[in-house]
C-alpha cells in the first residue's frame, strides 16, 4: 500500500508548497509593492489618534439622565518621543517649575516605562487646556491633549448605587481581562459603573491623520481607509426612581441604617439608601483621590453600602417566614393556635412574649398581628423537629436552613452591584462546630423570632417581602431594567421567575391578612396611608457589641418590612434604622412614606408633619457625628456643583 | 568515551534537529524582541521568570530534558500505549469541561502549580499515535468504507470536545489528520469534495442566495450544454449533475438560512457573522490591522532587529503569542520572512522524506502526522496575521511563546526521530 500511494507524496507537498507561494505573494504586496502600510508605522508622517466613545449614560425608571458627560483633557507624555522643547514655556502654561517637571517625567518612566503613555497632568482646568492646545505644535510629539470623560451627577443621591469612574491601575494593566485598555484610560471601580463596565465603555476607535512638518494634523490618511469608528457605550435604563431615591435619603438624614424598594413584579430595585451618604460629585475629576481618602477615612463610613453589605438579626421581622416554611412543611395549618400565657415554656428558659391575654396566638393571623413569640417559637421547633426528618440534626435544620437559602437568604441574590454581604443562616455544620456537637431544638430557638445567630442584609429582607407578596415568587433584585441595543446576556439571570415554595393560597392569605393586621390594628398602625391596604411587620432586632472586650447589650435597631398594595403589591420595602430602639417608631414611618411617595407620588398634607420630625429626627451618636467631616465635604460638593453652573 | 557518546546519538536525524533549534531559537529571539524595552535589565528578567521570553527559555529548557527522555525510551512503548494515550487524553479534555479555568473566552485551560497548561495541545499528539496505531493493525484494510470512517473517528472526536472549551481554532487543527489518511489512501475525490463543500457554506454565509441561486443555475446550464455528448451516451450523468444542482440549491436555499434563524443562536450567527468579516467587528479587525501594518511597514529588508516600532510600541495584541510572525515581518522583512518560511518548507520536506523511508506503516503514518499538524499550524498562523484568513487564535509551531505549545511540538517531533532511528524495526 505504501508504494501503491507513494506518488501522493508530490501531491502533498505540491499543496505545502503552494500555500507558502500564496503567503510570500501576499507577503510581496503589502512589504514591497504596496506603500502605506509602511507610512502608517512611521510616526513622523502619520499620525495615530485614539478615539474615545462617550460613555453610556444611566437614566432612571422615568428616564431622567441621572449622570452625565463632562469632558476634560490630560496632557500625557511618552517620554521616549520628548524631543528638544521649550520645556520653560511648557512649565510657565501648566504652573510648574522644572525640577517639578524632572520628577514628573521619572515618575512616568518608572510607572509606564518610556515608550508608553503616562499622565503628565490630569483633568486640565479650562484656561491651561486653552492656552495648551494653541501651543502643542511646539510640544508634539512627546506631549498628547487626551480626552478624559468625567461624570456628574445632577442629582446628587444614588452614589453607593452608582458607583465611579477612576485610572485604571498598574496591577489590572497586566492583567489580560483588561487588554484592551491603555494606562490612564477610565473604568468603572465601583457600583453600577463596575458591574456594567462591558457595556458602558463602548469602544474606542482609531483615527490615522497625515502630519506636517510642524507635526499638526492635517486629514484623515488614504481617506480613512484605516480608521475605525469609535462606538459610544450603551445607556443603562434603572428600576431605580431618582427622586424616590432622593425622598429616602432626606428621609434617612441624621440616621444611620438603610432602606430598599423593590418592586415584586419585576424585582427591579425602586431606591436603595445607606445612611449616612455621600454626594457623588465628591468622586469626579481631579478631586476623586483626595475625597474617597476622606470618605473612607470618615467614623460614619459613608462609603460603606450598608443596604447590602450590612446584616442584621431581622427580629420580629422574620416570623411571616418561619410561618412560611411550617405551613409548607405541613406542621400547622392556617387555623393552628397556640395557648400563650405570656412566654414561651418549651425549653429550659422561658422566652417572654408581649401578650398574655387568652386567644391572642388562637390562630396563624392573630399570632402574626400580635407578633407572639410563643407560637412562633412553637411553629420553629415543629418545623426542625418533624418526625420525617429524623429529627433537627439529622435532616431537620438542613431542611430548614434550604427553605432559608431559597427565600434568598444566607448567600448572595446576586444584586447587579458589587460587595454584597451573604448574611449567616445555621446550618446543622455551623452548629455543630458553634456547640461542638452538642445541640438541639431549644439552643436555636430563638432562629424561631428572627434572633441567634441569623443575619440578614436589608436586600435580603425586602426580598424576603416580594416572595410574600408576590404568593411565592420573585425574581432576583437588580437595577438596570434594559440596556439599550443589548446584544449581551447579563440581564437574563433578572427576567427569570424564582419559585420558592409551593404553599396553597389560602395559606398565603393567612400570612398576608396577619400583615394587614399589623398596620390595621397591631404594631405597625403608624404606617397606614389613606386608601391603600398595606401588609407590614414590625420588628426590632437585638443588638450586642463589644465593649471594652465584654459582650454587652447595645440599643435595639428598628426594623420594618412592608408591601402595597396588599392585594397586588407594587412596592416592597425593608427598613433599618440603627441603635433606634423600637421598630414602629421610625422604621415604619419611614417605610410608610417611601411607599406613599412612591404609590401616590406626594405626601398628603395631614402627614406632612410626621414626614418634617422624621426628616428632623437624629438617631446618630452625637460623638461619632463631632469627629465625622461629612457634612462638610457634602457641603462642598454642592458650592462645587452651584458654583461652576 | 567516543564510542558509547556514537552510539547513544546513533540514527538521529541531524537536519530535523538543526531545523528544530534553528525555529526555536528564532522564536525566543522574537519574543524578546516583542518585550524588550530600552531600559530593561536583561539577566534580571531572565532569572526572574517574570517575562515571556525568559519563561520561553524554561521551557526550551524543559523541552530538551523530554526530548532526551524521549530519545532514551524503546520506540516499541509509542507503539504499545498509543491507545492508551489517546483515551488518557480524551480523560483529560474532558476533565477540562468540568474543572477547566478560563482564559481570555476560552474554556480550555487546566491550573497546576501557577502554571497553565492547556490539554488540547497535547491531544494532538495523543490523536496521531492512536491514528498511526489503527493504521498500521493487521485487522485495518483502509480501503474500506468502515475503517475510513473509524479512522475520521479517531480525529475528530478530541475536536469535538475543544470546539466545546470554546477552542475553535484548535479543534481545526485536528482537520490535518486527512492529509495524513490522504496520503494512506483516501480516495483524491473526497479531498476535492471538502474543498468544495466549505467552499459551498462560505458562499451560502457570504452571497446573496438568490444571486447564488442564478450562479448555480447558470452553471448547469453550461455543464449539461459542453456535456451534451456523454449526456447522449448515458442518460445517468444528467441525473447527477441535476442532483447535484438540486442539493447545491436547495443547501443554500433553505438549510442555511434555516440553520441561522432556527437552530444556532444568536450569539453563534454573529460570532460566524464577524469570523467572515460580514459584521464588523472592531476588536478582530483592529488586530488584523495593526499586524498588517507591522509586517507591511518591514519592507524588503526590515528594520533590524529591535529597532521594528509597531511591535515594540505595543500596537499588535498577542504579539508574543499568536502575532509572533509580526516581529520577524517588521524587523527582518520579506527577505527575512522568506528565510523563515524556507527553515519550515525544509522542516516539512526532510519529515516527509523521513516519512516515506519508514519500513512500518506506524511510523509513516506517524510522521505524516506531524508534517500535517506542524503545516495547518503554520498556514492558519500566518495566513491570519497577513490578512488572508480569519484571526483564529493557534500558535506557530516551535516559536510562538507558551509552554504546552512548544512541548507538544517536541514532542511529536522526537517521538518521530526516534521511530525513525528505529526504521529497521516492524512496528505496528
Amino acid at each position: 500500500m505504501s508504494v501503491f500511494n507513494q506518488p501522493r507524496k508530490r501531491v502533498i507537498q505540491a499543496i505545502i508548497l503552494g500555500m507558502v507561494v500564496l503567503i510570500i505573494t501576499r507577503l510581496f504586496f503589502l512589504q514591497i509593492v504596496e506603500k502605506k502600510y509602511a507610512k502608517l508605522a512611521d510616526a513622523n508622517a502619520v499620525l495615530r489618534k485614539v478615539v474615545y466613545p462617550s460613555r453610556g449614560i444611566i437614566y432612571d425608571r422615568q428616564n431622567r439622565a441621572i449622570l452625565s458627560n463632562d469632558v476634560l483633557y490630560d496632557l500625557v507624555v511618552t517620554p521616549a518621543s520628548v524631543k528638544a522643547i521649550d520645556t520653560g514655556y511648557l512649565c510657565k502654561i501648566l504652573n510648574i517649575d522644572k525640577e517639578e517637571f524632572r520628577k514628573r517625567i521619572v515618575n512616568a518612566i518608572v510607572r509606564n516605562g518610556r515608550v508608553r503613555q503616562s499622565v503628565f497632568a490630569a483633568l486640565l482646568p479650562a484656561e491651561v487646556f486653552g492656552q495648551l492646545q494653541e501651543s502643542m505644535y511646539l510640544f508634539q510629539p512627546g506631549f498628547e491633549l487626551v480626552p478624559r470623560q468625567i461624570r456628574s451627577y445632577p442629582y446628587a443621591a444614588a452614589a453607593n448605587i452608582l458607583g465611579y469612574i477612576g485610572e485604571i491601575s498598574p496591577e489590572k494593566l497586566k492583567d489580560s481581562a483588561y487588554a484592551s485598555y491603555n494606562s490612564g484610560d477610565y473604568l468603572g471601580l465601583a457600583g453600577l459603573e463596575r458591574t456594567y463596565e462591558a457595556v458602558l465603555m463602548g469602544t474606542r476607535g482609531i483615527q490615522y491623520l497625515v502630519k506636517d512638518n510642524l507635526n499638526r494634523p492635517q486629514g484623515a490618511y488614504e481617506g480613512g481607509e484605516f480608521d475605525s469608528a469609535a462606538i459610544a457605550g450603551k445607556n443603562l435604563r434603572l428600576s431605580l426612581d431618582i427622586e424616590l431615591q432622593q425622598f429616602g435619603e432626606k428621609l434617612m438624614k441624621g440616621k444611620m441604617g438603610s432602606i430598599v424598594a423593590i418592586d415584586p413584579q419585576t424585582g427591579g430595585i425602586l431606591a436603595m439608601i445607606s445612611a449616612p451618604t455621600f454626594d457623588p460629585n465628591l468622586l469626579t475629576g481631579s478631586y476623586r483621590s483626595t475625597n474617597s481618602v476622606l470618605l473612607n477615612r470618615d467614623t460614619t463610613k459613608p462609603t460603606f453600602n450598608r443596604a447590602i453589605q450590612a446584616t442584621y438579626p431581622p427580629g420580629s421581622t422574620f416570623k411571616p417566614m418561619i410561618a412560611l416554611v411550617g405551613l409548607d412543611e405541613g406542621v400547622i395549618t392556617p387555623s393552628f393556635g397556640y395557648p400563650c400565657g405570656g412566654a414561651y415554656y418549651g425549653c429550659s428558659r422561658p422566652i417572654k412574649c408581649e401578650h398574655h391575654d387568652a386567644g391572642h396566638a388562637a390562630n396563624l393571623r392573630l399570632a402574626l398581628s400580635h407578633s407572639c413569640n410563643s407560637y412562633f417559637s412553637h411553629v420553629y421547633r415543629l418545623s426542625v423537629d418533624a418526625a420525617k426528618f429524623g429529627g433537627i440534626r439529622v435532616g431537620g435544620l438542613q431542611k430548614w436552613s434550604d427553605y432559608m437559602n431559597s427565600f434568598g437568604f444566607g448567600h448572595r441574590i446576586g444584586v447587579d452591584i458589587p460587595s454584597e454581604a451573604r448574611g449567616i443562616v445555621p446550618n446543622p455544620a455551623f452548629y455543630d462546630k458553634m456547640y461542638k456537637g452538642s445541640w438541639n431544638s431549644c439552643t436555636s430557638v430563638f432562629l424561631g423570632i428572627g434572633q441567634g445567630e441569623l443575619t440578614l442584609s436589608p436586600l435580603q429582607m425586602a426580598n424576603a417581602m416580594c416572595i410574600v407578596a408576590n404568593r411565592g415568587s420573585y425574581y432576583i433584585p437588580h437595577f438596570v431594567q434594559s440596556i439599550d441595543n443589548d446584544d449581551t446576556h447579563l440581564l437574563d439571570k433578572y427576567k427569570e421567575k424564582h419559585v420558592v415554595a409551593h404553599i396553597s393560597d389560602t395559606a398565603y392569605s393567612a400570612v398576608i391578612h396577619g400583615m394587614t393586621d399589623v398596620v390595621e390594628s397591631g404594631t405597625g398602625r403608624v404606617a397606614q396611608i389613606e386608601g391603600i391596604t398595606i401588609g407590614g411587620k414590625t420588628g426590632t432586632a437585638e443588638n450586642y457589641g463589644i465593649v471594652d472586650g465584654k459582650r454587652v447589650k447595645l440599643k435595639n435597631h428598628a426594623v420594618f418590612v412592608a408591601f402595597a398594595p396588599a392585594e397586588k403589591a407594587r412596592i416592597a420595602v425593608a427598613v433599618i434604622v440603627e441603635n433606634s430602639g423600637f421598630g414602629a417608631r421610625y422604621a415604619a414611618p419611614i417605610a410608610s412614606l417611601m411607599m406613599e411617595k412612591y404609590l401616590k407620588d406626594s405626601i398628603s398634607t395631614k402627614r406632612q408633619p410626621l414626614m418634617k420630625t422624621v426628616m428632623e429626627t437624629v438617631t446618630l451618636d452625637a460623638a461619632m457625628v463631632a469627629k465625622s467631616k461629612l457634612d462638610s465635604l457634602n457641603a462642598s460638593a454642592a458650592i462645587k456643583k452651584n458654583g461652576t453652573k | 568515551m567516543n564510542r558509547s557518546q556514537a552510539k547513544l546519538t546513533q540514527g538521529i536525524d541531524w537536519p530535523i534537529v538543526g531545523l528544530y533549534l534553528a525555529l526555536v531559537t528564532i522564536g525566543i529571539m522574537s519574543i524578546f524582541a516583542a518585550e524588550y524595552r530600552g531600559d530593561d535589565n536583561i539577566w534580571q528578567n531572565i532569572i526572574h521568570l517574570n517575562k515571556n521570553y525568559s519563561r520561553q527559555m524554561m521551557w526550551f529548557g524543559i523541552s530538551l530534558v523530554l526530548a532526551a527522555v524521549i530519545w532514551l525510551t524503546d520506540s516499541k512503548f509509542f507503539t504499545a500505549t498509543s491507545n492508551l494515550l489517546y483515551a488518557g487524553g480524551l480523560l483529560l479534555l474532558l476533565l477540562v469541561l468540568g474543572i477547566g479555568k478560563d482564559v481570555k473566552g476560552s474554556h480550555s485551560w487546566l491550573v497546576i502549580g501557577g502554571f497553565q497548561f492547556q490539554p488540547a495541545e497535547l491531544t494532538k499528539l495523543c490523536t496521531n499515535l492512536a491514528l498511526a496505531k489503527y493504521l498500521s493493525s493487521q485487522e485495518t484494510d483502509f480501503t474500506k468504507l468502515r475503517s475510513r470512517l473509524i479512522a475520521a473517528a479517531i480525529a475528530l472526536i478530541p475536536a469535538g470536545i475543544i470546539i466545546l472549551q470554546d477552542e475553535t481554532g484548535l479543534a481545526l487543527v485536528y482537520f490535518s489528520f486527512f492529509l495524513v489518511m490522504f496520503r494512506e489512501g483516501l480516495p483524491g475525490v473526497l479531498l476535492v469534495i471538502a474543498f468544495s463543500g466549505i467552499v459551498l457554506v462560505l458562499s451560502a454565509l457570504l452571497v446573496d442566495k438568490y444571486v447564488l441561486f442564478i450562479i448555480f443555475s447558470v452553471i448547469t446550464a453550461l455543464v449539461i450544454y459542453f456535456m451534451r455528448r456523454e449526456i447522449k451516451r448515458k442518460r445517468t450523468r444528467l441525473l447527477v449533475i441535476l442532483g447535484v444542482y438540486a442539493f447545491c440549491s436547495i443547501f443554500v436555499m433553505f438549510i442555511v438560512p434555516f440553520a441561522f434563524t432556527k437552530v444556532l443562536k444568536d450569539y453563534q450567527v454573529r460570532r460566524i457573522e464577524v469570523m467572515l468579516g460580514k459584521e464588523n467587528d472592531p476588536k478582530a479587525t483592529y488586530n488584523t490591522r495593526q499586524s498588517m501594518i507591522a509586517i507591511g511597514s518591514g519592507g524588503f529588508w526590515g528594520k533590524g532587529y529591535l529597532k521594528g516600532t509597531q511591535t515594540r510600541y505595543d500596537f499588535v495584541p498577542e504579539q508574543s503569542t499568536d502575532f509572533i510572525f509580526c516581529t520577524v515581518g517588521e524587523d527582518f522583512g520579506f527577505l527575512g520572512s522568506v528565510i523563515f518560511l524556507g527553515l519550515y518548507v525544509a522542516l516539512l520536506f526532510r519529515i516527509i522524506f523521513v516519512a516515506e523511508r519508514q519500513r512500518s506503516t506506524y511510523s509513516r503514518v506517524y510522521a505524516y502526522g506531524v508534517a500535517s499538524i506542524i503545516f495547518f499550524h503554520l498556514a492558519i498562523n500566518i495566513s491570519m496575521t497577513i490578512g488572508l484568513a480569519p484571526v483564529i487564535g493557534i500558535p506557530l509551531p516551535l516559536v510562538s511563546y507558551g509552554g504546552s505549545s512548544l512541548m507538544t511540538f517536541t514532542m511529536l517531533i522526537f517521538i518521530m526521530l526516534r521511530l525513525d532511528a528505529d526504521r529497521q524495526m516492524v512496528l505496528r
